[in-house]
């Protein structure tokens, strides 16, 4: 599934990550810019299975050894898996931040939102100008 | 620290560099009707060193010292024999004058006898971790309560009738003001239990209290079964710590969060306050927790050291979203604790406790001779209520004539008409027999 432009992949400008698979659940997680701005992560707490979100909502926390973080919701829906091992392995979000450092997955429930969201490219441009 | 007061110069100094002419103009963001425009009567404006002494010194003749004659009062304060060393200790002036001496590179000493007393209330309360204490055991089980909102996701909690009227209070203001529903029970002598008909789905926790402010000593594994089983935490806690040395833990009856004052161990009654709160969790919501927190590590080196931990929930880095707006911990009177729980041992702490509960025991044994006095705390540790055939706090003030503290009235804390003959007393390892005996005969002869 891609919207018009092609892209899988969006971002927010808080941050996060968001990248739809095949079957209409996405996986989210925070840019490999925000990893290392936050440095060593040691925490992440993300919203429980079942937890339904709303776009821009705040529903977990990231913590590292310089600060602690709110996570948002890049987009409304049902959060359907969270990512167990980053309970005894934090540092992932720092190795892999944009992949197996992801924190739950969601079942999206507004397509629409996602029109509002930022591409990589758009992304990193934001990022530059930051 | 010296008080150094600044001069009429001074000021003047000052308030050119900001460019206003009195203080006065500080305040004119205060409503006019909130500010006092007169002077206060009957304080002078200003008096001699030698008059204020004197003054001061007849004021404090008005009291009665709880060491000068037999003494049972109790309800949350104890008074308890602290041994001279545990002073000497506290008195040393790197403990003593500094504030806040959290530096690992400076101050590990500091952070050493935190992380003991740390181990000494888990280990006191069979709980997995403990905070570096909280200002007293009532803002503990306010921010127990609290965590169990946060922890839950849900918006009640209830509090026994036999937590003590203090606890309740600061509870309610706490939770309260944050929208948070308080079910706060009627006040009952044995009734920790009852709370298990109270809980329901949206419970966040119950807060129960053994021995609770009369005095009664609860069983609270039903109640924590109970609360499990809808999701609810058991928030458990004490006010009087040396029971600890005899009567099961709140982690042992599957508390979730523990509180307790901890004023017993190494501390006076000091007025009411400084007091050490005691905070301890189940090691799964240490996240969770309010306060300071010391961990152990290694240095570079290898050298085992102490450091402030998990900072990052604290107020000084998570800002409004802190687990506490508590951002301190009650240092010099946690070292007492400390200092003295490490002279007593845990062997010592069992004795101790032995001792209380025998006094009280030969304190209800004399008090129950007597005609038409009752005991009504079924289960107690050394404290316990009786109900006598005159208004409690008409008997009190007859005892307190004749040199005696006999204990609370239960009507200065709680308003219900049940318990206006209701007297709380306590018996500690200072309580001697011929106090006991003094309380006796002239209960006796007041009730006459």
């Amino acid at each position: 599934m891609t919207d018009s432009n092609g892209y899988s992949l969006y971002y927010t400008k808080e941050h996060e990550w968001i990248r739809i698979g095949a079957d209409g659940i996405a996986r989210t997680g925070i840019s490999e810019y925000a990893a290392k701005q936050l440095g060593e992560v040691v925490y992440v707490e993300a919203p429980a299975v079942g937890t339904e979100v709303s776009k821009g909502s705040e529903v977990g926390v990231v913590e590292s050894v310089k600060a602690a973080s709110d996570v948002f919701a890049p987009i409304s829906g049902e959060v359907v898996e969270v990512n167990e091992s980053l309970v005894d392995n934090p540092d992932t979000v720092n190795e892999s931040p944009e992949d197996l450092g992801w924190f739950y997955k969601i079942k999206i429930s507004n397509q629409v939102e996602l029109e509002g969201l930022m591409n990589s490219e758009s992304y990193s441009k934001f990022c530059a100008d930051l | 620290m010296r008080y150094l007061p600044l001069t009429d110069r001074d000021r003047k100094e000052m308030l050119n560099f900001i460019g206003i002419e009195s203080i006065d103009e500080f305040f004119q963001d205060v409503p006019k009707v909130a500010r006092l425009e007169r002077k206060i009567s009957g304080v002078p404006n200003h008096i001699g060193e030698l008059e204020v002494e004197r003054h001061l010194s007849k004021l404090a003749r008005k009291n009665r010292p709880a060491s000068d004659g037999p003494f049972f009062v109790g309800g949350g304060a104890y008074k308890h024999h602290v041994p001279a060393s545990v002073d000497q200790i506290i008195q040393r002036s790197e403990f003593l004058t500094t504030y806040t001496p959290y530096q690992p590179e400076i101050a590990q000493g500091t952070l050493q006898t935190l992380f003991e007393f740390q181990t000494q209330v888990a280990s006191l309360m069979a709980m997995d971790v403990a905070n570096s204490s909280m200002y007293d055991g009532s803002t503990a089980c306010a921010e127990a309560a609290l965590m169990a909102v946060r922890i839950t996701k849900r918006n009640k909690v209830i509090l026994s009738g036999g937590l003590h009227p203090h606890y309740v209070a600061a509870t309610r203001l706490l939770c309260e003001a944050q929208g948070i529903e308080v079910v706060a029970k009627k006040p009952n002598v044995d009734c920790e239990n009852d709370l298990i008909d109270d809980l329901d789905e949206q419970t966040a926790c119950v807060v129960a209290q053994s021995p609770n402010f009369f005095g009664t000593i609860s069983d609270l594994n039903e109640l924590s079964n109970a609360a499990h089983n809808v999701g609810a935490l058991l928030v458990s806690g004490f006010t009087e710590t040396v029971s600890m040395g005899l009567i099961m833990p709140p982690g042992e009856m599957g508390a979730d969060i523990a509180f307790a004052e901890g004023q017993s161990i190494g501390n006076a009654l000091n007025f009411g306050g400084p007091y050490v709160g005691l905070f301890a969790a189940k090691g799964k919501f240490l996240r969770q927790m309010p306060g300071r927190l010391c961990g152990e590590t290694t240095d570079l080196d290898g050298n085992r050291g102490f450091v402030l931990t998990l900072s990052t929930r604290e107020q000084h880095i998570r800002r409004g979203k802190a687990t506490s707006n508590i951002c301190t911990n009650a240092g010099l009177c946690s070292l007492a604790f400390s200092a003295h729980m490490t002279l007593l041992g845990d062997k010592g702490l069992t004795q101790l406790a032995r001792l209380n509960h025998d006094k009280a025991c030969a304190l209800a044994d004399g008090l129950s001779a007597i005609d038409g006095v009752e005991i009504i705390t079924p289960r107690y540790f050394n404290e316990f209520a009786f109900r006598t055939p005159q208004v409690a706090e008409e008997v009190v003030n007859k005892l307190f004539e004749r040199g005696i503290l006999g204990g609370v009235p239960a009507s200065r804390l709680v308003g219900e008409a049940e318990f206006v003959d209701v007297i709380i007393s306590t018996a500690t390892e200072c309580t001697t027999t011929e106090d006991i005996e003094a309380f006796v005969a002239e209960l006796k002869d007041v009730l006459k």
